[in-house]
């Protein structure tokens, strides 16, 4: 089976998502690459070095360069005749593209894989990861999106892929990039971080979450997240956002600070390796899931904490 | 101009869901139901477009006939009428967006409203899907959208902040959950929906095959977590941190 992961880059590098997509596509068969984008020679060099992928096909057109669903799904769709399976990984490009894609080729979309069973079977997260269905799928050409976190990243390094480009199809006038506001973020990226220290509602505002959770996260060298309700409170931009509708993270560490732990919160964190709870309520939830738990006033301890790490 | 809104009933957001004992899916028998909550905030903020130039806001669920109560809901925060799609068998994502396809071909709205996804099957594709066989332009996880004199500006909500994207009308938006804080339906409001259109069809009405394309083997609990312990102080959460060799 051929299989076409596309690749997610800021223009500049491959991210991280995608090596777990390749890992998944690997499963499938032969792996091809399809770097689209604008000035993009760099991205497609080094997805050419990423172990185990076979060509790397690059669109290289001002109609990429901001990844619109509107263009870029029939550049999919044309290389889907030589191609079985179409993996994306879950990031808002990915799930923005893909279902598109699914649609033009008339085949249903597998979403947020967690693992590859066989050519057609797969498992993946429902109710907000309260149940794993497993899914075999009856269309010929396949569309997954894969979840970061459930797959290895495979190897940056030793890759020998054979670059081609490929036709733009060209602008549909169906969408127009206006402008981004990217929160600047010096901190390790939440998805691919060791570490995340998260915090909720109880930090009361937004001067308290940079003056207790981020000190805190830079000792530790981690990322920063945040629950729903800390975001909603405009404590931190909604980028920060950990749960079933925001980013879905398996760290080594999670520390989930003044977070009572809903179900939706717990559906984007509750794979991470330990979790650790700091909650003046001994009754909250996220006690529930985590290894090692304090109950305390969170301004007094997270503070004594910093300190004493 | 109009505004269609798909509307999906899903088991309520508070509901700890149970996996079958039998593996064949999450029981709904006697649980409660609600409106997916990304719809909920595509009703209203199809309301909110009503002061800017939108004049009629038409929902549509497709399901089970209980759906009706769906598009009640809907209709009693503001909605004008409403489309019963019902189906014996699950409909699938790529299904539904093929039956609101054929209810846009009648309907000739300027733009969809659709959640961003249904938090029962969190697939997330169906407003994509429908933008697809469309052709239109699809302003996905929308965080703010403005009527312009020649379509539409949609705030996308994107990994590492907002992306602003436009779209010439007719277009599809999906639904994040900052867009807006629905309304409540008061009650002078849920009587008067009850006499507001709603008209019934099944899926076979529009000619489209719905056959699953996706078999579901079998649903499992995840994986549970051990207990944890809890600490008595600061101190002692340190030493457990260390003992896990982070911050040495």
């Amino acid at each position: 089976m051929k299989t076409l992961v596309w690749v997610e880059h800021d223009g500049k590098s491959v991210k991280d998502a995608t090596l777990a997509a390749v890992t998944a596509a690997s499963k499938l068969g032969e792996v091809h690459l399809l770097v689209a984008g604008q000035g993009v020679d760099g991205v497609a060099q080094a997805a050419a070095k990423i172990a185990g992928v076979g060509k790397v096909h690059v669109a290289d057109d001002a109609a990429y360069a901001h990844a619109l669903a509107e263009n870029v799904a029939p550049l999919v769709v044309a290389l889907m005749a030589d191609h079985d399976a179409f993996v994306a990984p879950s990031t808002t490009t990915g799930k923005n593209v893909a279902p598109r894609v699914a649609a033009l080729l008339d085949v249903m979309q597998i979403s947020d894989i967690l693992s590859v069973e066989s050519e057609d079977t797969f498992t993946r997260p429902i109710y907000a990861g309260n149940a794993i269905a497993t899914v075999r799928t009856s269309d010929a050409k396949k569309v997954i999106t894969v979840r970061g976190t459930a797959f290895d990243k495979a190897a940056t390094e030793g890759g020998s892929g054979t670059i081609e480009a490929v036709a733009s199809q060209g602008d549909t006038g169906k969408s127009r990039f206006v402008d981004a506001e990217i929160a600047a973020n010096a901190r390790p990226e939440l998805t691919s971080a060791k570490i995340i220290v998260s915090g909720g509602r109880a930090l009361q505002s937004g001067e308290n979450f940079h003056a207790l959770i981020e000190p805190l996260a830079d000792k530790l060298g981690a990322g920063v997240g945040a629950s729903r309700a800390a975001v909603d409170a405009g404590y931190v931009p909604n980028d920060y956002q950990v749960g079933q509708t925001g980013k879905i993270v398996a760290p080594e560490v999670y520390i989930a600070v003044g977070i009572s732990g809903a179900i939706q919160h717990l559906a984007g964190m509750k794979d991470s390796k330990v979790i650790v709870a700091i909650n003046k309520d001994e009754d909250a939830p996220i006690f529930q899931v985590a290894d090692v738990g304090l109950v305390g006033d969170l301004f007094k301890v997270v503070p004594e904490l910093t300190e004493k790490l | 101009m109009k505004v269609l809104v798909p509307v999906k009933r899903v088991l309520d957001y508070n509901v700890k869901p149970r996996v079958k004992a039998d593996g064949t899916g999450v029981d709904l028998a006697n649980v409660k139901m609600s409106m997916n909550p990304f719809d909920e905030i595509a009703v209203e903020e199809a309301i909110r477009l009503k002061d800017k130039g939108v004049t009629e806001i038409v929902v549509v669920s497709i399901g089970e006939p209980k759906a009706q109560e769906t598009i009640r809901t809907a209709l009693a925060m503001g909605a004008d009428r409403g489309i019963l799609v019902t189906s014996d068998t699950k409909v699938e994502p790529l299904g539904v967006a093929k039956i609101l396809a054929k209810i846009v071909e009648e309907e000739q709205p300027s733009l969809v409203i659709l959640g961003k996804q249904a938090i029962d099957d969190d697939n997330n594709q169906t407003g994509q899907m429908l933008a697809g066989l469309l052709g239109w332009g699809q302003g996905t996880f929308a965080s703010k959208v403005e009527l312009t004199a020649d379509g539409v500006t949609v705030t996308r909500e994107v990994d590492g902040g907002l992306e602003t994207d436009a779209f010439p009308l007719p277009a599809i938006v999906t639904t994040d959950l900052r867009l807006n804080e629905p309304r409540y339906a008061s009650l002078p409001n849920i009587m008067k929906a009850k006499s507001k259109p709603l008209a019934q069809k099944t899926a076979a009405d529009y000619g489209v095959d719905v056959t699953p394309r996706l078999t579901t083997l079998k649903v499992v609990e995840p994986g549970k977590r051990q207990a944890g312990v809890k600490v008595a102080d600061v101190d002692e959460l340190v030493m457990k941190l260390h003992a896990m060799g982070i911050a040495k």
